[in-house]
């Protein structure tokens, strides 16, 4: 294994990266040596995904340099990528699940016959076998992707990568679906990868099982280079100082208001097998309640149980004192609660109708006569008034919603809970894709409505916006709360703590 | 170089003026397609030949504005021209059993809306999708036509009057179907542009999970729209079976593919969340008098075909030029 070690394989230097109005990658180094582990660390928003996007041929980087084997390279799209020989592996599989573990393997390169316009299948499959086996993986090169779990799917996608002979293996946070021996026998793969040779770039926020397989990290923040250390010489909590590091700015707005002592929502003991698992917290007037934690740690599952957009199997809800069943979105929406989701775009508004109608959406039933006609000239002062008060920006009330930007579409959707008049608010990522200047709109308008009196919840996977904003926190991991802290006495450490390590 | 200028100018207010244009489009082709057929031909253009264009332009046009509904919220109803011929049997059924004559016309309006019920409640319920769904009614209702009169027609010997529906004039002057046809376009409209669930049903068009996340009742708004559209197309399907003063179980086949194309030129989007009723009735009179026309022109009902699948490819493509230009 050490015969390796010395060599690098990679080297970008220097790598800047622009979006419009976002700078994603300032400056930032890394490289790779064959036949070790490199995990590259940092919060979400770090820009580890970019700078794999970078190496991956996804971006084209407006500066640095990338050296691959000793020679620059020029990475200008994945297929060039490919054809070094880098290949990655998605959180979210690249692959055909109607179609066999084989064909998956290799789609676009598949084996032909002697008559170039027909499949050799036969010769495809003992390939494909031969992989699995040097893989130790039980299964049929003809099984269809679809009845694999988890782990073997992921699996199929290394094979995919030893297929083309991969040089680089970037694996973006491969353990996240995984069981306990699922994982020992990835990290055996990635072993017997690295014996052979291949440098493997591994995202992952789980610190603690990184000891395991790490060779050396790469800490990131956002978008800057932080540092690269040896893996085994440093401690857990140096890393996690590593990582969030920054004070934080004063881009959070102050709160006139505390929270009152009167709970109005109240949630004992729910579950949802397999997702939520004894779920118990309060939520009370004019709180911000927040919940952290990492992705897929079940936030958004609480917030789709209490909504009515997922059922439950069992738990009480309470809401301003009575205990209530929440059947369905429409109940959930009657008794006061609101949910603005993670993805605006796609479930969030109705991007092709106007600002008014998306305004208006949930409340037409108050806005109209008992026949169901509507009254236009309500609805039109009503949703003209939330605009000035919201300062969304738009030319007019009957612009579509999915001209507007991400700020101003969230306002939208803020506009249309206000004028339901909704009592409790789950904001699911409340800024995501909201450049600073809104993002402190956001923040401030948050803020107003806990000091009317409704009561908020926020899901953030940004810890910083989670301690600036929050009065309690609670943090996630595996379905469960697995830590609840009063904003004082949070940090970014211990909130990661919370979110990342067992038991 | 000043005149470059000046044309440079001129060519961008030409270019302004063309989005314009193609937002007009339907309308602008309907106008100059009865231009041109006003010079093409002495018989077009008088009252009477545009009477009768309408007339024959009102049991599609009605068929036309339920389906828009279902189009608008994504959806298609397949079973348009079975469930019209279905209807008519109904009405017959109905007569032969000597039910008196508005009992009739109810049951064939009754059948065609719950026809329109069961499209909906396999689309909702049993989460089918609405081709399938409506392509099976489709064929399982016109053999059901066929079945209940045993392939022959239904006369209506003992009611003199109900032919009087289809084929009776306001004034001596305007066919009565015309008459329908209008009032269904108002109420429809008004229905589509100012309640609460015509807005409901473009919201669910343009994205169904933020609709239902907004506490909209998705498969409400479903259910009616498909009822909806079954209930015009037995409205229809009774206009025409008393123009043809009898219930015939094989007519209207390819009727519902007609509806549709009216729908589609008239600018409604098989994506949902986008059209509109006056836009669907533009596009049945498009279909209304290309067919008059060239009937008067003399031209073979074979070419006849050819021209209407070139308008409505060419009304899409005049759709999607005016997306790319945005």
């Amino acid at each position: 294994m050490g015969n390796f070690m010395d060599t690098t394989i990679l080297k970008m230097d220097n790598i800047t990266k622009r979006f419009p109005g976002v700078l994603a990658l300032d400056n930032v180094s890394f490289n790779l040596r064959r036949g070790e582990v490199h995990a590259l660390l940092g919060e979400n928003g770090a820009g580890k995904s970019t700078l794999m996007k970078v190496l991956s041929g996804v971006h084209i980087p407006n500066d640095g340099q990338i050296s691959f084997e000793g020679q620059l390279v020029k990475l200008t799209s994945p297929i060039s990528a490919q054809e070094k020989g880098i290949a990655i592996i998605h959180q979210e599989f690249n692959l055909f699940p109607e179609l066999s573990v084989a064909e998956n393997i290799f789609i676009g390169r598949e084996f032909r016959g002697s008559n170039q316009w027909l499949l050799d299948d036969v010769s495809q499959a003992d390939a494909a076998q031969a992989l699995l086996d040097k893989l130790n993986l039980k299964i049929s090169p003809h099984t269809l992707v679809e009845k694999l779990t988890v782990a073997q799917q992921q699996m199929v996608e290394i094979a995919k990568a030893l297929s083309v002979n991969a040089k680089i293996l970037i694996m973006d946070e491969p353990t996240a679906a995984l069981t306990e021996s699922e994982i020992k026998s990835l990290f055996k793969v990635t072993n017997m990868l690295k014996s052979q040779g291949v440098g493997i770039v591994y995202i992952s926020h789980r610190l603690e099982e990184l000891v395991q397989i790490a060779d050396r990290a790469t800490v990131m923040r956002d978008g800057c280079f932080i540092g690269t250390v040896d893996y085994a010489a440093t401690t857990i909590d140096e890393l996690i100082a590593m990582m969030v590091g920054r004070n934080l700015g004063d881009i959070f707005p102050k709160r006139g208001n505390k929270p009152s002592k009167e709970i109005v929502l109240d949630v004992k003991n729910l579950n949802r097998k397999g997702v939520l698992h004894d779920i118990n917290f309060n939520l009370r007037r004019g709180e911000i309640l927040g919940f952290s934690g990492l992705m897929g740690a079940g936030r958004t599952e609480v917030a789709r149980a209490l909504f009515g957009a997922d059922s439950i199997d069992s738990g009480e809800i309470s809401l301003f004192g009575k205990p209530v069943t929440i059947t369905n979105v429409h109940k959930a929406i009657e008794l006061g609660i609101g949910y603005l989701t993670e993805d605006r775009k796609k479930e969030g508004l109705a991007l092709g109708l106007s600002v008014n109608v998306n305004t208006m959406l949930s409340s037409y039933k108050q806005f109209s006569n008992k026949f169901g006609i509507i009254d236009e000239q309500a609805c039109f002062n009503t949703s003209n008034d939330l605009k000035e008060k919201l300062k969304i920006k738009t030319p007019d009330l009957d612009q579509l919603a999915g001209n507007l930007s991400g700020g101003n579409q969230q306002k939208i959707i803020i506009a249309k809970w206000i004028c339901k008049n909704t009592e409790i608010l789950i904001f699911d990522e409340p800024t995501r894709g909201i450049d600073v200047g809104a993002k402190l709109e956001i923040y401030e308008l948050i803020n107003k409505l806990t000091e009317q009196g409704k009561s908020i919840i926020v899901i953030s996977s940004e810890l910083p916006e989670i301690l600036g904003m929050c009065d309690r926190i609670l943090v996630m991991r595996g379905g469960r709360i697995t830590g609840e802290l009063e904003s004082e006495r949070a940090t970014q450490e211990n909130i990661m703590k919370y979110a990342t390590l067992e038991g | 170089m000043l005149s470059n200028t000046k044309k440079l100018t001129v060519k961008k207010d030409f270019f302004l003026n063309k989005e314009l244009l193609m937002k007009l489009a339907p309308l602008i082709s309907l106008v100059l397609l009865m231009i041109f057929f006003s010079i093409g031909t002495p018989y077009f253009l008088n009252l009477s030949n545009l009477l009768t264009v309408a007339l024959q332009t009102a049991v599609i046009g009605i068929m036309a504005i339920g389906v828009t509904y279902v189009i608008i919220t994504a959806g298609i109803d397949l079973s348009l021209g079975s469930v019209m011929a279905f209807s008519g049997v109904a009405v017959g059924l109905a007569a032969s059993i000597g039910l008196p004559l508005w009992l009739c016309v109810l049951a064939g309006a009754l059948a065609g809306f719950l026809c329109g019920c069961l499209s909906g409640f396999l689309v909702t319920r049993a989460a089918i999708p609405p081709f399938i769904a409506t392509l099976g009614l489709m064929m399982s209702v016109r053999g059901i036509n066929l079945v209940l009169t045993d392939g022959r027609a239904l006369y209506f010997q003992d009611y003199p009057t109900f032919r009087v529906i289809a084929q009776g004039r306001l004034f001596d002057l305007i066919p009565y179907p015309v008459i329908y046809f209008a009032v269904i376009a108002l109420i429809s409209a008004y229905i589509l542009k100012r309640t609460v669930i015509g807005r409901y049903i473009y919201a669910v068009g343009s994205s169904e999970d933020a609709a239902h996340l907004s506490g909209i009742k998705v498969n409400q708004v479903k259910m009616f729209v498909y009822s909806f559209c079954g209930l015009l197309t037995g409205v229809a399907g009774v206009i025409l079976t008393s123009r043809l003063n009898s219930g015939q179980p094989t007519v209207g086949v390819g009727y519902e593919l007609e509806a549709i194309a009216a729908v589609i030129i008239g600018g409604t989007s098989l994506m949902g969340g986008i059209g509109t009723i006056g836009g669907t009735i533009i596009g049945a009179l498009i279909m209304g008098i290309l067919k008059n026309g060239l009937n008067l022109m003399g031209v073979s009902q074979f070419w006849q075909m050819v021209a209407m699948g070139i308008v409505v490819v060419a009304a899409v493509y005049l759709d999607t030029l005016r997306k790319k230009m945005k």
